[in-house]
């Protein structure tokens, strides 16, 4: 079981490092709208500081959305996503396998962006941490809510803004979570009250979403 | 698991679309009459609060909205689990009526609740959590229905909009308790609550009696789309011709 | 009467609720009334449709 997952983390790694562009032009968007902002409005350090964990969150969350369109889209036309389905294994472990996948392309590179970032919003190293730590536990979740979205409109044409629409308010929790412990941080308070969340959000939707998002493609199939 | 033997009558598209058009009428008729009373009850007969004046008149539209936007969203569920597990179109076709009236009700209950909030808190919107909660509840109605639209096949539209809605089940408890545990964070209690001691009977009664109105008049407008609905996937079936042929003179 | 249009000063918020609210109610009994019809319109051109063909063939 965990070798098939492994296997099919391995495929979708190679497949993403051939097409190195699609993988980097969301964190290309990540650093550009989270350096708009401060030029958007007052680049005053307190405004920057007070705005700058929200904000960063919001630009994971949509850099992470825009990286979700090609998810099956390639794996739909060429058929092999017909084979994973026809084949041996069972595809909510497929889809999990390559939820984790779109985490480490689309995920990590974000988590590790992220510090750069917070410095030109002049976030304290404490509160640069907590955005670390709270988008390591975040992004996961929204990589799997993310897949299900992708599998539900894998079979419509335009699905682009209907993608959004669709997983963004399921996002919210991990957004509220994400940004207000990153926020609270930087106030020196204790933060493990939403980490837990987080961690259960995670939890809650390892188990439950490779299982709705298996369902939804193979409606795209038939 | 087996269908349970009373619900197999309700898995019959012709039987749901006869008595659907036999009811309707009667439900709408029943609804409004209710409705009508319930306002005069209201605006009327119900003395003013004694902390608001006649402002609290409001909670007899907002109230009820309130509580269809999300009793409609549960509705929507079970209609599309039911419709996923034991493959029953009506299922579908119910959870696909129900949504446009639910959006409906939920946007009604958020304006209501801005115009309420001008008066009582001072301003029209305020990040609260049952606030926050409804506009989140109207924008997965509205993912909803723009992901139904989106497919060609009924079928598909159907199955794919059914493990959203399952999956929004599962997600709004958990939308709902994130915004009240992350607004009590750092938020002193800027809402003046509306709980009133000196709350009367001749308040409470026509609130309740318009609860059940607003739900008969979802009941009633559910079966008119479900009729709608039913036509749409039964389209090449013998009894549609039928009853195509039995409307055919101009109405 | 006009005591009771002015509804202790809240009239200005009272009576929108209450528009608001029969606007809804009327749009949902309309476009439902509109959806069937329409449906209905769209079966009977197909099986007009249809007839023709037999008719033809």
């Amino acid at each position: 079981m965990i070798r098939v997952l492994w296997a099919q983390i391995q495929r979708d790694l190679r497949v993403a490092y051939r097409r190195a562009g699609d993988v980097a032009s969301p964190l290309m968007f990540f650093a550009l709208v989270t350096s708009l902002v401060p030029l958007a409005i007052a680049p005053s350090r307190t405004v920057l500081q007070n705005l700058g964990p929200g904000i960063l969150w919001i630009g994971a969350l949509l850099a992470m959305l825009l990286s979700l369109n090609a998810l099956f889209r390639q794996d739909l036309d060429d058929g092999s996503m017909e084979q994973l389905a026809i084949g041996q294994h069972p595809l909510p472990a497929l889809m999990l396998a390559k939820s984790i996948a779109h985490w480490l392309v689309a995920g990590v590179p974000l988590v590790l962006l992220a510090p750069v970032l917070a410095v030109t919003y002049h976030l304290s190293a404490p509160t640069v941490s907590a955005l670390m730590i709270t988008l390591l536990l975040g992004t996961p979740t929204l990589s799997l809510l993310g897949s299900f979205g992708a599998a539900l409109t894998a079979g419509v044409r335009q699905s682009g803004g209907l993608l959004a629409l669709l997983v963004l308010p399921l996002c919210l929790p991990v957004l509220m979570f994400g940004a207000r412990a990153t926020a609270l941080a930087g106030l020196g308070e204790s933060i493990a009250g939403p980490l837990y969340l987080l961690a259960a959000l995670l939890a809650l939707a390892l188990t439950l979403l490779p299982l709705a998002t298996a369902a939804a493609i193979r409606i795209s199939l038939d | 698991m087996k269908l349970p033997a009373w619900l197999h009558k309700f898995a019959s598209p012709p039987h749901v679309y006869g008595f659907a058009g036999a009811l309707y009428p009667w439900l709408l008729g029943l609804s409004l009459v209710l409705m009508a009373v319930g306002f005069y009850g209201g605006l009327v007969l119900a003395p003013a609060d004694y902390q608001q004046g006649d402002g609290f008149r409001i909670i007899y539209v907002h109230v009820p909205s309130a509580y269809l936007s999300t009793a409609v969203y549960a509705l929507m569920a079970t209609a599309s689990a039911i419709g996923l597990i034991w493959r029953m179109k009506v299922a579908h076709a119910v959870a696909a009526a129900a949504a446009p009236i639910g959006a409906w009700f939920t946007l009604l209950a958020l304006m209501t609740g801005a115009i309420w909030g001008k008066p009582m808190w001072g301003t029209y919107w305020q990040w609260d959590p049952r606030l926050t909660s409804e506009l989140i509840l109207l924008f997965i109605y509205l993912g909803y229905i723009s992901l139904r639209g989106a497919f060609d096949e009924l079928g598909k539209a159907d199955r794919a909009s059914a493990w959203l809605a399952v999956v929004g089940v599962v997600n709004l408890p958990i939308i709902h308790y994130s915004v009240i545990w992350w607004s009590s964070i750092h938020q002193g209690p800027t809402i003046k609550k509306l709980g009133s001691p000196s709350i009367t009977m001749e308040m409470v009664w026509p609130l309740l009696l318009l609860i059940f109105a607003y739900s008969l008049f979802f009941a009633a407008i559910l079966l008119q789309r479900l009729r709608a609905e039913i036509l749409d996937r039964e389209r090449y079936s013998r009894w549609v011709g039928g009853v195509v042929q039995a409307t055919a003179s101009p109405t | 009467m006009t005591e009771f249009l002015q509804m202790g000063g809240y009239a200005q918020y009272v009576w929108p609720c209450f528009g608001l609210t029969f606007a809804v109610l009327i749009v949902n009994i309309v476009t439902a009334r509109r959806r069937l019809t329409a449906q209905l319109d769209a079966l009977r051109l197909q099986q007009a449709r249809q007839a023709q063909r037999s008719a033809q063939a």
